[in-house]
């Protein structure tokens, strides 16, 4: 059986070490928060904060404290609060030891593609082209195919990017991947599927 | 010189003009300068250039510029929750230029910095680096980036005294300081003027020397996503 949205995210909190600061994408990346165990991780939300606590009770609502998914959240203990261009200085500094994010294709050469599809309405790419430019390590959790059974996994992307060679690991629903020298290398297969159920599902290259 | 205006529209008057580049504060819907945006929606200005991380929503914010079609070009990361916004767009009436956010940010920064251009790895690439100059160091290529410098800059803080230096609250800081910093006047809305002194000079967020223009005011700070959890959960 492949990994569902949850296993994928428990997979992806174990990418995470003690003490690191994190960005978490919107989608199954903001479900690895509930994962982190009693590891001490603190999470940024690009729009201005680090230590970004969970969802408000309801009545305890505050229009000045939102994620970057502009959502209601809460502040924790540690929690500081800057500006953009410092929230972005810190990422494209390469402070941020990790960002887990969402995509609709990765090549074998780490080259990205989650922020449009070319004749589909364009929202844009908000901070997801900075986070891959600048965090130091960057994994992707997404579906390995789609809905067609068409790998998402690519020689080349045929999406406009949002980054050159910049994803470290891909956690799909079938296993783990690092990009490395001349293609992807499986790291380990999902529970129940076979190397070579990943491997036929996959078209980039396989070192 | 004083800087306290009574109104939104009397801290405006004189510095509105068609076709003028307006740097403006805000996140989503967060730390928006509402009661500015309302009172340039009043003036009858327009050709505006925006740059802005979003374009507010439908009858609100940034929105409202959209629905009286006083805006003819956005400067930012992430649009379309906003429908007007959409149809302008896909009908060539609104021009949208995108900037990753973290470039839109570090241009104002660098606007009001007095730096005309710096070098970024973010875009090198992908569509946002076509055209513009790329530049190697350390083997990583980057791309050349401009300085934006506004000629006006609306802002959103929480407290000001009347010299001008702000403080921000929570997240709803955001894009306002560098927005604040890149425009060659600025003009600022808080939910409170304080008494000069009452301040904290090691608590500044934003030196009054940024800041021109100060109204006091009341502000709607409208919801986008209202997210919450059960008690039971806790």
């Amino acid at each position: 059986m492949p990994w569902d949205r949850n296993q994928m995210a428990a997979r992806a909190a174990q990418e995470l070490e003690d003490g690191m600061y994190v960005n978490l994408g919107i989608g199954i990346p903001t479900l690895v928060a509930n994962y982190v165990g009693d590891k001490d991780i603190t999470l940024q939300s690009e729009n201005g904060m680090l230590g970004m606590g969970p969802f408000p009770f309801e009545g305890e609502e505050d229009p000045d404290l939102i994620n970057a998914g502009k959502q209601t959240i809460t502040e924790l203990a540690r929690t500081s609060y800057f500006d953009s261009a410092m929230s972005f200085g810190m990422i494209r500094g390469g402070k941020i030891a990790a960002a887990i994010l969402g995509a609709m294709e990765v090549a074998e050469n780490g080259d990205l593609a989650n922020w449009m599809i070319p004749g589909k309405l364009v929202k844009g790419m908000g901070g997801a082209m900075d986070l891959v430019a600048g965090v130091e390590k960057v994994v992707v959790v997404m579906d390995h195919t789609n809905k067609h059974g068409d790998s998402k996994l690519l020689k080349e992307c045929t999406l406009p990017l949002t980054g050159k060679g910049v994803v470290d690991r891909i956690i799909t629903n079938l296993g783990v991947l690092d990009v490395v020298e001349g293609g992807l290398k499986i790291v380990e297969c999902a529970e129940g599927v076979t190397e070579e159920e990943l491997r036929a599902a996959t078209e980039a290259t396989l070192v | 010189m004083k800087k306290v205006y009574g109104s939104a529209a009397e801290a405006l008057d004189g510095l509105l003009q068609d076709g003028m580049l307006i740097a403006a504060g805000g996140f989503g819907l967060c730390g928006i300068p509402e009661l500015l945006i309302d009172a340039i929606v009043e003036s009858d200005v327009k050709d505006l250039t925006v740059a802005s991380n979003n374009a507010g929503v439908d009858g609100f914010g940034l929105g409202k510029l959209l629905d009286t079609k006083q805006i003819k070009k956005m400067m930012s990361s992430y649009v379309g929750e906003n429908a007007e916004f959409m149809r302008q767009y896909l009908s060539g009436e609104l021009e949208l230029e995108f900037n990753p956010q973290g470039t839109l940010a570090e241009r104002m920064r660098a606007g009001g910095s007095g730096i005309p251009g710096f070098y970024t790895k973010t875009g090198y690439g992908t569509q946002i680096g076509e055209g513009k100059e790329v530049k190697v160091f350390n083997g990583e290529h980057y791309i050349l980036e401009e300085g934006i410098f506004a000629d006006l800059s609306i802002v959103k803080a929480w407290k000001a005294d009347d010299t001008g230096n702000l403080v921000f609250r929570k997240t709803a800081r955001n894009f306002n300081p560098p927005a604040a910093m890149c425009g060659k006047v600025c003009v600022v809305e808080v939910e409170e003027i304080v008494p000069r002194g009452s301040l904290d000079p090691d608590h500044i967020h934003l030196p009054g020397i940024y800041v021109h223009r100060i109204i006091q005011g009341e502000h709607e700070k409208r919801i986008e996503q209202r997210t919450v959890r059960k008690r039971e959960e806790a």
